[in-house]
């Protein structure tokens, strides 16, 4: 069991092991929809929602299947459990919101394979947090992915305005941004105890 | 350039698509997250080629052999418990065959479900053919894969640590890029490989009624 204070767990999740810049979790929909920041914002409250459910369900599960005997299980059913988190997100953004659900379009279902989410269920089973720190490394790992996707999409808005050779459309500029902001996130390093 | 002297066959076409024209991270941006984050050694990158190649094949197969048995409704679900499947298996025998290769990959390897380039093929591709093209496609595919993981690890590894495999190049006073080994070498090097290929898609793309017009 680990001992970690739960503020220190917050901003180590949110800010110095950042899960899309210093991970790498979450890759696509962080340059897939990053485009507006509206969207993105949007978009990060979703994935956060997702996180947190699928954080608690992981929680339940781990304990379940070590008592039955059946590590080997895990790995199925955590994915099983966040798809079907993921279809109940969708139902209710679609009533709630037909155009947010227009515009978050394809990526809304494949958030399912945000390796950011399954990844979350996964280090938190691995670390040995007990069911707070669970939920606030649920909390910290949403806020970080939230950031990181609007700053980024602010970032790229500005960029529309920019004037570029043809070869760094797209991609490869993302990419560039996000080692960026990636050097930048290193700063926190130290921050939390 | 001048065209192919003898068409190829559509099977080795299947296989060859996914080495270059159509290869998963550099031209179609698919599967990034593996591909980042154990890229920073060409060994690891290696392995985790292999591993995700092998999920792809065998999940290319299953789904193409059993695409008359799947629901519409439920085939998304369904090919991820497959893929969950064999991605257990790769789990336990990287566990068997090497510790520390299983330690350094990490959380990674369990990751490999998530990789939408595996879930993208049984969707796109498997789904809808036979199960020797499909095979092939995989193949294909994970060969692809780790081609441009191998080629980032190498990347990373040659100028943040100067080494190959763990096999020193330089002479001793070579100063590492630490940058190349932190997180955002990763992003870095995965753009230079992007603006490479566009570069070279662009040029082709100029010259090709000209290669056209002198064919003539």
């Amino acid at each position: 069991m680990s001992q970690e204070p739960l503020w220190s767990i917050f901003v180590n999740a949110s800010l110095i092991n950042n899960f899309v810049l210093a991970y790498f979790l979450g890759l696509c929909p962080f340059l897939g929809v990053s485009g507006k920041l509206a969207t993105a914002s949007r978009m990060g409250g979703a994935v956060m929602f997702v996180m947190l459910v699928s954080s608690t369900a992981a929680f339940g599960i781990h304990r379940l299947l070590l008592a039955i005997d059946a590590p080997y299980l895990e790995l199925i059913s955590f994915i099983a459990v966040i798809a079907s988190t993921v279809q109940l997100v969708e139902m209710f953004v679609k009533k709630v919101s037909p155009a947010l659900f227009r515009q978050l379009g394809i990526f809304l279902p494949l958030i399912t394979t945000n390796c950011a989410i399954l990844g979350l269920a996964l280090f938190q089973t691995n670390k040995g947090y007990d069911f707070m720190q669970c939920l606030v490394y649920a909390l910290g790992a949403g806020t970080g992915f939230t950031l990181a996707l609007v700053l980024m999409a602010g970032l790229r808005e500005k960029l529309e305005l920019a004037s570029l050779p043809d070869v760094v459309r797209g991609a490869a500029l993302s990419l560039v941004l996000a080692g960026l902001l990636s050097i930048s996130f290193m700063g926190f390093a130290g921050l939390g105890g | 350039m001048a065209g192919p002297l003898t068409e190829p066959t559509p099977g080795t076409d299947e296989f060859v698509k996914g080495l270059w024209r159509e290869n998963p991270v550099f031209v179609q941006v698919l599967g990034m997250c593996p591909a980042l984050a154990v890229s920073n050694t060409a060994r690891n990158a290696l392995a985790m080629g292999l591993a995700t190649l092998f999920v792809l094949v065998a999940s290319n197969t299953v789904v193409s052999s059993l695409r008359r048995f799947i629901p519409r409704q439920v085939r998304i679900a369904t090919y991820i418990l497959v893929i969950a499947t064999f991605v257990t298996i790769v789990d336990y025998a990287i566990q068997a065959i090497s510790i520390d290769l299983h330690k350094a990959l990490g959380a990674f390897i369990s990751l490999i479900v998530v990789n939408c380039l595996i879930l993208g093929r049984a969707e796109a591709f498997a789904s809808r053919n036979t199960v020797g093209v499909s095979f092939l496609d995989g193949l294909g595919m994970g060969a692809g894969f780790t081609l441009a993981l191998l080629s980032l690890g190498a990347v990373r590894e040659i100028l943040g640590s100067g080494t190959l495999f763990g096999v020193p190049l330089f002479h001793d006073g070579f100063q590492g890029w630490v940058v190349m080994i932190l997180p955002s070498g990763g992003f870095f090097s995965l753009a230079g490989w992007l603006l490479v290929f566009n570069w070279w898609r662009q040029r082709r793309e100029a010259l090709a009624p000209l290669a056209a017009e002198g064919a003539r």
